[in-house]
């Protein structure tokens, strides 16, 4: 057996999960702050990026030292791979919690529109698939990436349905639409979320099954 | 491109005494492919090698049942040994140079099929030599012993030896074991240099090795052969969970 080897992977997996941990914090808390219009979480959310970054670098080095030392095969070298593409979309999907709170800091100053109807359903949809994304790479739940992989069209007609919305509101008092625009930003980092989301899903699935099909 | 079959091994036994060390083997290797037999310490590769070039035959007590064919012959029923072999060139595992001169080693399986000619003798040395990568180094000492040079050079004159009499195909058995990295790669570039023409059977502890240059892998387990696939596939996302975890490691 490869002790040294093996204890270098477990640590690689605990530094996704502690990753993929504050990632859902951070969505936790956009969540939040959206519905509230919390500056002081949306700041802090803002100020949390820097920490996922340098985890995304350290995990990175890692990956490309397991890689040299120790010539992984087969299943490692597939979790290993897969792990270097994950962790850019959970960088991803945390850079787009922060740009979320940007616009949270917009709306905050701004004069309260009401929120589009579906939004509370569309940000529902996407935190259940970041959320079962990060625990199908935790738990190598191949059921939990089919699941996400799926959810995926779900989130893509909230958005349809919402910029719909929103052009409905804005035509209607074209003073929204400062606020209709940032929202607008919103769903649309939303949408990209998910699609993150999906691509984490799809090398979940990479790892445990050797499909390279990507969506 | 349909695959050739070049070697055909069919319900394939072997015993040495009452111990079977090989066992049921059914597999066919392929022309112009390099072909990786893969597995740990005693579970067959050197014997199956052998088998297929007829070196067991000497071996007191050894039984082998089922049939090999080479181009569809049967080796063991329909062929000489010797005619075999010059067909099938082996590297063996242990560097076994004659004791005779570097040079009268190479240029022994030439003699043999009468090449007397010096200029062309001096002709197939240096190119076989030089395929071995083992030239530069040894070429002001031919006339010195093969066996009073390093491991390393001793397997690469044997290596050359082979090339030297063209077989169709080539048998090595863990040719690159007693090799510093360079010469390694070297042999494995000839390996995949010589494949357009040649057939190549490798046997390898080597797991990167295998990957870099093998289009074929075969897993082989207490005699058995487990797996046997292109080896991108073997190596990305091999079927059995017992090649799965020998190629990471985890085995025993
Ligand atoms: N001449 C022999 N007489 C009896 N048993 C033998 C003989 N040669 C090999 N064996 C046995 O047959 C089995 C296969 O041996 P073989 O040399 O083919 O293994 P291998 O896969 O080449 O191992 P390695 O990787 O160590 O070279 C082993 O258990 C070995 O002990
Ligand atoms: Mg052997």
């Amino acid at each position: 057996m490869r002790q040294n080897f093996i204890a270098q992977l477990e640590e690689l997996n605990q530094d996704v999960i502690k990753m993929g941990s504050i990632l859902e914090l951070s969505t936790n808390e956009m969540i939040v702050a959206l519905d509230s219009f919390d500056t002081k979480m949306a700041n802090e959310i803002i100020d949390r990026d820097d920490e996922i970054d340098l985890l995304e670098q350290q995990i990175e080095r890692e990956c490309i030292n397991i890689i040299a030392k120790q010539q992984p095969l087969a299943s490692d070298l597939r979790k290993i791979t897969s792990i270097m593409k994950i962790i850019t979309d959970i960088e991803r999907i945390a850079d787009q919690c922060a740009d979320i709170s940007e616009y949270i800091l917009k709306l905050a100053a701004m004069p309260k529109v009401k929120a589009p109807v579906h939004l509370p359903d569309m940000i529902e949809a996407m935190k259940v698939m970041v959320i079962d994304t990060i625990d199908s790479f935790v738990e190598s739940d191949l059921e939990k990436a089919r699941k996400v992989m799926d959810a995926d069209d779900v989130v893509d007609a909230y958005f349809t349905k919402i910029t719909g919305a929103l052009i409905e509101m804005i035509q209607e008092d074209s003073k929204t639409a400062p606020q209709g625009v940032c929202y607008l930003m919103i769903v649309k980092y939303l949408e990209r979320m998910a699609d993150h989301a999906t691509n984490i899903a799809e090398w979940n699935r990479f790892s445990l099954t050797g499909d390279l099909t990507l969506g | 491109m349909n695959d050739i079959t070049k070697f055909s091994v069919s319900d394939l036994n072997l015993f040495y005494g009452s111990f079977q060390a090989l066992k049921n083997i059914n597999m066919d290797i392929y022309k112009g492919k390099i072909t990786a037999f893969i597995g740990p310490s005693g579970c067959g590769k050197s014997t199956f090698l052998k088998t297929i070039n007829r070196m067991n035959d000497l071996i007191e007590g050894v039984t082998i049942n089922g049939t090999v064919t080479l181009d569809g012959v049967d080796i063991y029923k329909e062929m000489d040994a010797i005619s075999l072999r010059t067909r099938v060139g082996m590297v063996f595992q242990q560097p076994n140079p004659f004791p005779m001169s570097i040079y009268d080693n190479v240029a022994y399986g030439p003699r043999i099929h009468g090449i007397r000619k010096k200029s062309t003798l001096d002709e197939i040395v240096e190119k076989s030599l030089r395929q071995a990568a083992i030239w530069d180094e040894v070429k002001d000492k031919l006339k010195k012993s093969a066996q009073a040079i390093s491991g390393g050079q001793q397997q690469r004159i044997c290596i050359a030896r082979t090339l030297a009499i063209e077989p169709e195909v080539i048998l090595m058995d863990e040719p690159t074991s007693a090799l510093d990295p360079i010469s390694t790669l070297k042999i494995e570039d000839l390996a995949s240099e010589l494949k357009k023409d040649y057939t190549i059977i490798i046997v390898t502890h080597n797991m990167q090795q295998a990957g870099r240059i093998s289009d074929k892998t075969a897993f082989f387990l207490t005699g058995e052969v487990i797996e046997y696939g292109d080896t991108e596939q073997i190596f990305n996302k091999p079927s059995n969970k017992k090649t799965e975890d020998y190629i990471t490691g985890r085995f025993g």
